[in-house]
């Protein structure tokens, strides 16, 4: 279906390509992510979901095209420039600052988010406005009773807590959320699933998720990955009765990922 | 408000390190004999201090921080040969070049592995040394350049041979620049400092210009090495091809790792250690004093720098 | 010019039997061993103490050195090395810079800190020239000998690596440990047998090398960065790139000091720190491989 143009969209991807020598690991992906949408890319393993999010992010390099980021194109741009024009992800594997407790792992942040950054000569803890957001989003995540715990003696699902909170220190206006999740018990998703959803609406989300209650009862549209390339894309609606979705997954458990 | 108060205590002077300090400023005058030893103590401190800023809190394994050393100390020397004998001058102007030495080495560690990155630093000071060899007309080569007087230390204190005024002018060089890194550490750019260690990928995922904090910090750390190096010099009256040795560097990983990287008294304290255990050591085998010191590194990595110093934990075996 | 490139190569042909084992055990334990000198040097010194106080002939000597330097590198690998392979590499590298430095004390202790003598056999001494004028071709006849023995060296490591069950089983290693250990392959073994065969190469390498190189108690700490050098910029994942970067770094440092003496060693570690820095992970890395 051709795409309603009634907003710009606010991430794309035009024609990405990635090879690794003989491996053509992205096949000419063009994606649009709208404002405010939640966007989920789907797909069976290998299919080069999180590679995309490396390209988009710029952790790779494209062998061709091109990332729009709000209209500017951002192929150029090392990772951290994205980061501060808004567009950030997090990781289907903890990546965390394992000898930082969250409280000081969110003020770095938060303080970098600020451009205080590079401050050098005022302590951490300096800043009231950054420990008072610092507080919120603990609170926000469940991880006051925890905040002065190393990261690298926290339980897993407080990991994964302060993985997206992370990721919410720095205020973006695009989230890419890499398999948010995976690996979480049961028991704890739900406080998870609750804080995705309650994200802000003018915060355009691109999750990547193999559960697939969580992607119908997240998902206003979703893009379908195969073998690096895009095979189709819709309203959750369409992609469910999508017979070549189907055939994709047919004989693979779908109900959990 | 709760958050505030943690991130600031933690930053709050403990106790017994104004003891320490106190302690350290007391020796010369109470036991003017040690004065000597404690001027090679905070003149090393200070050396592993600015190791520690590179290695402890940015992650970055080096083996040629002996490079900054012995540029602070040739700095100072000629300077004093050349220009003038006033110290502070010449400390300033040894910090300045040395600084800008970090600055053009730090490129050279920015990328690549921990193999690369020691070969790199590796070769750097080996380079200078090189230069410092073959420079000959400049440097005194092999013999150095030697017999060096400075002006007094505030135009009031002169050096003299018991060396108390060298104990304290290199102390106070030392509290000073120690204070500026613990402020360094302690900021929000210690704590990217250290993200950058934890976790480079994710410094970068959270808008952190990972490359420029690291040439900052190497920077800073290679200005910081240069004021031991001149502070060597100024207190000796020379300086010659040792202060580029693998030695040099391969000692300050050995202070380092008894004191702890990451906290900067990791530094001071593994300084203090060294350089008594070297004085113990070198007045029983003078010759040989580096095999017992080759020993206890050894020893040290492979028994655990933690149950060492717990000796406790030896009696029971398992992880 | 001939004659410098011929020395070039005798002396990276050396260089690369001394690193050689040192680029296998980095790729296959991932550990950083700076000690990998001392090994040489002990190779070194038991063929320069069996010649000067046991007359043993020269070419006796050479089995023997390897032999040497295998045993103390298998018993050393067992005892001290091993527990120390998940450890950080700050770890590793202390480590090793304390074994060197316990070595170099203990055989200046031991032996004294002269440089040693080593008288070559008659058959080795002397010079064949070819060629005139500029293009001659001066090739002492012991560098002949190195040249012949380290291609005979590189041809067998490249058949045992290619042709052999052992080199199939110490590739796997290097490429995935754990895979490799799932498959049945006893790794213990198979780094236990690399690091020993490593170190007798080294062992090996240092006797050869006594009468070119030189050969004092501080061996190790002299001609460290060279082996460095050799596995960074060849890259640990074949032995064609340690090959290539020893033969680069001999041509260029015998060149270095011949033409321009006063920046002799200055230019063997800029080059160094340029290729690096342009290929941080080695000039000869195999595409997909691990560096």
């Amino acid at each position: 279906m051709s795409d309603a143009a009634d907003s710009v969209p606010v991430l794309s991807a035009r024609g990405l390509i990635k090879k690794f020598g003989g491996i053509t690991a992205t096949n000419n992906v063009t994606l649009d992510v709208r404002r405010g949408a939640r966007h989920a890319l789907i797909g069976p393993n290998g299919a080069g979901k999180t590679t995309l999010i490396n390209l988009l992010t710029g952790v790779l390099t494209p062998t061709e095209g091109r990332v729009v980021l709000q209209g500017e194109d951002i192929s150029g741009l090392a990772p951290h420039e994205r980061v501060r024009r808004g567009l950030v992800r997090t990781f289907q594997i903890n990546q965390l600052f394992v000898s930082m407790t969250p409280l000081e792992t969110l003020a770095l942040v938060i303080s970098q988010q600020r451009g205080r950054g590079a401050t050098f000569w005022k302590p951490l803890g300096g800043d009231a406005e950054v420990a008072r957001r610092c507080e919120e989003l603990l609170a926000q995540f469940h991880l006051s009773e925890v905040m002065n715990q190393r990261t690298e003696y926290l339980a897993y699902g407080k990991r994964r807590l302060l993985e997206i909170a992370i990721a919410l220190a720095c205020e973006p206006r695009v989230l890419l959320l890499d398999e948010p999740v995976a690996g979480v018990p049961a028991g704890e998703r739900e406080e998870l699933l609750q804080t995705v959803a309650a994200l802000p609406a003018d915060v355009s989300v691109l999750l990547i998720e193999h559960d697939m209650d969580l992607v119908f009862s997240f998902a206003d549209r979703m893009t379908v990955l195969v073998n690096g390339g895009v095979l189709t894309e819709g309203s959750p609606e369409e992609i469910a009765a999508n017979e070549e979705v189907k055939a994709v997954y047919l004989g693979h458990e779908v109900a959990h990922g | 408000m709760q958050a505030q108060q943690t991130l600031i205590r933690s930053n709050r002077f403990r106790p017994w390190e104004p003891v320490l300090w106190l302690a350290a400023l007391a020796i010369p005058v109470l036991l003017p004999h040690y004065a000597l030893i404690v001027n090679e103590i905070a003149i090393v401190a200070l050396f592993a201090v600015s190791l520690d800023l590179v290695l402890g809190y940015a992650g970055i394994v080096s083996l040629g921080h002996a490079a900054f050393f012995g540029l602070g100390a040739y700095t100072a020397a000629l300077f004093c040969k050349h220009v003038s004998p006033d110290p502070h001058l010449g400390l300033l102007v040894a910090i300045a070049a040395s600084a800008l030495l970090g600055l053009a080495a730090s490129f050279t560690v920015l990328r690549g592995s921990d193999l690369t990155r020691l070969m790199v630093t590796l070769g750097v000071a080996l380079i200078l040394l090189e230069l410092a060899n073959k420079l000959d007309w400049l440097t005194g080569g092999t013999d150095g350049i030697q017999g060096l007087v400075f002006s007094p230390v505030l135009g009031l204190f002169e050096f003299e041979l018991t060396g108390r005024v060298a104990s304290y002018y290199s102390l106070g060089v030392l509290l000073i620049l120690f204070f500026v890194a613990r402020r360094l550490v302690n900021s929000p750019f210690g704590a990217t400092l250290q993200a950058i260690r934890d976790n480079r990928l994710r410094a970068m995922a959270v808008g952190i210009p990972v490359h420029a904090r690291l040439v900052s910090i190497y920077t800073v750390a290679g200005g910081m090495a240069g004021a031991a190096g001149a502070l060597f010099t100024q207190t000796s009256g020379f300086a010659s091809l040792d202060v580029f040795e693998f030695h040099r560097s391969a000692d300050l990983m050995l202070m380092l790792v008894v004191g702890g990287t990451g906290w900067l008294y990791g530094g001071v304290v593994g300084a203090i250690v060294f350089k008594l255990m070297q004085d113990a050591l070198s007045s029983i085998t003078p010759q040989y004093w580096t095999f017992w010191l080759g020993l206890f590194l050894v020893v040290l990595v492979l028994v655990g720098r933690d149950r060492l110093f717990k000796p406790w934990t030896w009696i029971r075996r398992g992880r | 010019m001939l004659t410098i490139l011929f020395d070039g190569i005798a002396y990276g042909m050396l260089l690369f039997i001394l690193a050689v084992g040192l680029a296998v055990t980095m790729g296959l334990m991932n550990f950083i061993n700076l000690a990998h000198g001392a090994f040489a040097m002990v190779g070194g010194y038991i063929t320069v103490l069996l010649m000067q106080r046991m007359d043993v002939p020269f070419l006796v000597c050479l089995p023997l050195a390897f032999a040497g330097a295998a045993l103390l590198g298998a018993v050393l690998e067992r005892t001290l090395y091993r527990p120390l392979y998940r450890k950080p590499h700050l770890d590793q590298v202390l480590f090793s810079i304390g074994l060197v430095f316990m070595s170099v004390a203990a055989f200046d202790y031991f032996v004294g800190s002269t440089q040693q003598i080593v008288q070559l056999p008659a058959w080795l001494k002397g010079r064949t020239e070819l060629g005139e004028g500029a293009w001659t071709l001066g090739m002492g006849h012991y560098r002949i000998f190195i040249i012949a023995v380290c291609a005979a060296l590189t041809v067998l490591l490249q058949y045992i690596l290619s042709r052999t069950r052992f080199g199939s089983r110490l590739r796997a290693s290097v490429d995935d440990q754990r895979v490799a250990a799932g498959m049945g392959i006893n790794v213990n073994v198979v780094f236990l047998s690399t690091f020993a065969f490593g170190s007798g190469l080294a062992g090996l390498g240092g006797a050869l090398g006594a009468e070119v190189l030189g050969l004092d108690p501080t061996f190790p700490l002299k001609f460290m960065i060279y082996f460095l050098i050799v596995v960074a910029v060849g890259g640990t994942s074949s032995i064609t790139g340690p090959l290539l970067a020893a033969l680069l770094l001999g041509i260029a440092d015998v060149a270095g000091k011949y033409y321009i003496p006063k920046m002799g060693a200055f230019i063997v570690y800029s080059l160094m720190i340029v290729i690096l820095l342009w290929r941080p992970q080695g000039l000869f890395v195999r595409q997909g491989g691990k560096a």
